[in-house]
């Protein structure tokens, strides 16, 4: 690293890559993968995730990230969108997975009874 | 057979076709001919999807895009950019996506303010160009650009920044002790052993964001005039290393690690060390004398390792959770910084809540918060409408905090003074059915467990407060007995060599503070009104409610229970070992725990 302006550039391209695109379906896709959500399945579900999207010839980036708190709730997915929505999908399953990628992503309705905001009980 | 890769279904039910869905068959058929694509795409009819309120209905495989209310208008859009491009039309689906549903919207997010985890959940932590999105490394830059080591001591001196693993000394007084002292060569070292039972703050961190540690370790190492850097992580944590080692790895890559970082000359390398998770490596001279692959024993202190750390060289050693709030407090400034949290405590602490609380989790929260807001608004109260009792922080270095005492801000002096401390982090929340002097046992136990045993009073002082306790959940306490612990925990506290031992006697002398009455009722009546200590309780069989079932006779180990089928049966209390079988095993509830 020779600069501030070297540093820059990367930043500029770095946020230009992260940026939810119209090419990608206009969605990204995050799935928790801390120690919590991989004691709690989150390999599996990060490949149902890329499975579904190649079954139907779907180009969406499935990246991860770390721990948001809420171990319990993991396995964890952030869905989102282009114009900056966000929705916490939680204890996914394989099955909760292809209904996310059917409804959501094809058909960009919220599946809400898999979302963080469905647990009122426990919030 | 031909196959097609793609399928087009438009609803022809009686509705759609009202809603003319034949035109736009033929208009798909045309359409798709006309892009030579029919031998790949099939137009099919099919009959009512039951969404007729939304029709005319198309729906296009094998994506499974449902399109409502399609016009002849929309037909072109969908071949141009669905069936060519392979883009879904989003402005013809049927779904909205309403409402907040993400997890910031969550009520557990709320009174939550993210400085220390602010990348975990938000980037990825193996893509270093992920971190310098997010602001990574400027701080850095800006350090070495613009700044002299003197003015970044200040910067983090006058922040306020206290210590977050556990005893919240200031980091800026840290520095520039390290700083002043001479010496040819400085380390900078990070304590990424976290030791305190139930505390996990650190390694979420190290896993999401390990690129802010090594940031804040190469500013500090500016500070102090260091070029080589140690993070002492535990073994125990495989995903937290592995992604620490990417990380560096990436680091050098880019020339944010290595010689003439930033065009200047200053130079920083830094290196995992495993340790082998003993809970005293975590304290600092032991784990100094670890790094330097001896046995984890801590030293004598003066000298401080300001002076004679490291290899005998000037080292400053600091927390995961303080150094992430390094590049934040170069970037936004220590103003910024003091606006949260206390006067005395700025900033924020991460806390580990766990216990018989609704939300466990991860919690970060300006200092100040009260335990109240911690355990209502943020924990979601205790579970199965059951009373709070009292909460645990700092593990076995720490001490309980009772309902009256609710409503005291959490910084690091309010809870010295009320006879705990902040620790790393964790926070047990306890309520009605735990046992204060098994709480104070179980923390004991892990403090005699973890003693290295190299100075007395810990290993020996330790061992015979656990003694004493252990006789007293048995029903074997005898008056003194709190007098003997609090000698012995005076003698401890005063004669031990580090804080381990110094430390490890708080869990009693705080449930001692507060429940008293506990330890009283079990040395004098024998009794446990929690209903932990499993030698003071009794089974009784209720005479009027017991079918003589005979049941608990067949499952009881002991041949303790006896009795003619149909009639009352009796538990000899001699010879029940109290193992709970029969209680379970009754169906008509006649059998209690007194
Ligand atoms: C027995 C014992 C265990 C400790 N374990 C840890 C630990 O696991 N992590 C940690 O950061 N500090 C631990 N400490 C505190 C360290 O000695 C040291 O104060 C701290 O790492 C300094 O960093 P800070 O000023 O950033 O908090 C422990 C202290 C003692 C006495
Ligand atoms: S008639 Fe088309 S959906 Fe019912």
């Amino acid at each position: 690293m020779k600069s501030i302006a070297e540093l820059d550039a990367i930043r500029k391209k770095a946020l230009n890559n992260m940026k939810v695109k119209k090419e990608n379906q206009g969605y990204r896709i995050i799935i928790g993968m801390a120690t919590c959500g991989i004691a709690a399945g989150a390999v599996p579900i990060m490949n149902t995730f890329k499975e579904q999207l190649e079954k139907r010839n779907i180009k969406v980036p499935v990246s991860m990230t770390g721990c948001v708190g809420v171990c319990r709730l993991e396995p964890m997915a952030d869905i989102i969108d282009d114009s900056g929505n966000k929705t916490t999908y939680i204890m996914l399953t394989p099955e909760k997975v292809e209904r996310i990628v059917q409804n959501h992503i094809i058909n960009g309705q919220v599946v809400s009874e898999y979302t963080i905001n469905s647990t009122q009980a426990i919030f | 057979m031909h196959i097609y890769s793609s399928h087009v279904l438009v609803c022809s039910g009686t509705s759609c076709t009202s809603k003319k869905s034949p035109e736009l068959i033929k208009k798909l058929e045309e359409g798709i001919k006309r892009k030579k694509l029919d031998e790949k795409i099939q137009v099919i009819t099919t009959s009512c999807f039951g969404l007729c309120a939304e029709g005319p209905i198309v729906v296009v495989y094998p994506e499974g895009a449902i399109y409502s209310n399609v016009t002849l208008n929309d037909i072109d859009e969908i071949i141009n950019e669905h069936l060519v491009k392979g883009r879904i039309v989003k402005r013809l689906l049927s779904g909205n996506n309403e409402g907040n549903n993400s997890y910031e919207s969550a009520d557990f997010f709320k009174k939550q303010v993210r400085i220390a985890l602010r990348n975990c959940g938000v980037i990825n932590p193996e893509i270093i160009e992920e971190y310098i999105a997010y602001d990574g490394y400027q701080a850095l830059g800006k350090v070495l650009t613009t700044m002299t080591p003197e003015q970044v001591i200040d910067k983090v001196l006058d922040s306020g920044l206290r210590g977050r693993g556990g005893a919240g000394f200031p980091t800026g007084r840290k520095w520039l002790f390290a700083a002043n002292a001479k010496g040819d060569k400085k380390y900078v070292c990070c304590n990424a052993d976290e030791g305190d039972p139930g505390a996990f703050m650190d390694r979420s961190i190290l896993e999401g964001d390990p690129h802010s540690i090594i940031e804040a370790m190469a500013i500090a190492a500016y500070g102090i005039g260091s070029d080589q850097g140690y993070i002492y992580v535990r073994a125990e944590y495989p995903i937290a290393v592995k992604r620490l080692n990417i990380a560096i790895d990436q680091a050098k890559e880019l020339g944010l690690l290595g010689d003439k970082i930033f065009g200047t000359d200053f130079s920083f390398n830094l290196e995992l060390r495993l340790g082998a998770g003993a809970f005293v490596c975590g304290e600092e001279t032991a784990l100094m004398t670890s790094i330097e692959g001896k046995r984890g024993e801590p030293r004598p202190r003066p000298p401080f390792p300001a002076n004679k750390g490291l290899f005998q060289k000037p080292t400053i050693l600091n927390n995961v959770e303080t150094l992430s709030n390094i590049p934040i407090i170069i970037l936004k400034g220590a103003d910024w910084f003091k606006t949260i949290g206390t006067k005395k405590s700025p900033g924020t602490k991460v806390f580990a809540i766990g216990g018989k609380i609704n939300n466990t989790g991860l919690v970060e929260i300006p200092m100040g918060t009260t335990l109240r807001e911690v355990i209502y608004d943020i924990g979601g109260g205790i579970p199965n409408g059951k009373k709070f009792k009292a909460a645990q922080t700092g593990g076995p270095s720490g001490g309980c905090i009772p309902t009256e005492h609710l409503d005291v801000p959490i910084e690091y002096d309010t809870l010295i003074e009320l006879g705990s401390m902040m620790g790393s982090g964790g926070l047990i929340i306890m309520d009605e059915d735990n046992c204060m002097v098994d709480i104070a046992k179980f923390f004991l136990e892990f403090s005699v467990d973890e003693s290295c045993g190299k100075c007395p009073p810990c290993r020996i002082g330790t061992k015979r407060m656990y003694g004493i306790l252990k006789r007293i959940t048995e029903g074997k306490g005898e008056e003194g007995d709190i007098e003997t612990l609090e000698e012995l925990a005076e003698t401890i506290q005063a004669a031990a060599l580090c804080g381990l031992g110094k430390t490890s006697p708080n869990p009693v002398l705080s449930t001692l503070r507060y429940f008293r009455h506990e330890y009283e009722e079990h040395i004098v009546n024998k009794k446990c009104s929690a209903g932990v200590c499993k030698e003071l309780l009794d089974y009784i069989i209720i005479p009027n409610d017991c079918m003589g079932c005979t049941k608990c006779i067949k499952v009881c180990p002991t041949k303790a229970i006896t009795g003619k089928i149909k009639e009352p049966h009796i538990i000899d209390q001699e010879e029940c070992i109290k193992c709970g079988a029969c209680l379970e095993a009754c169906p008509f509830g006649a059998i209690i725990r007194k």
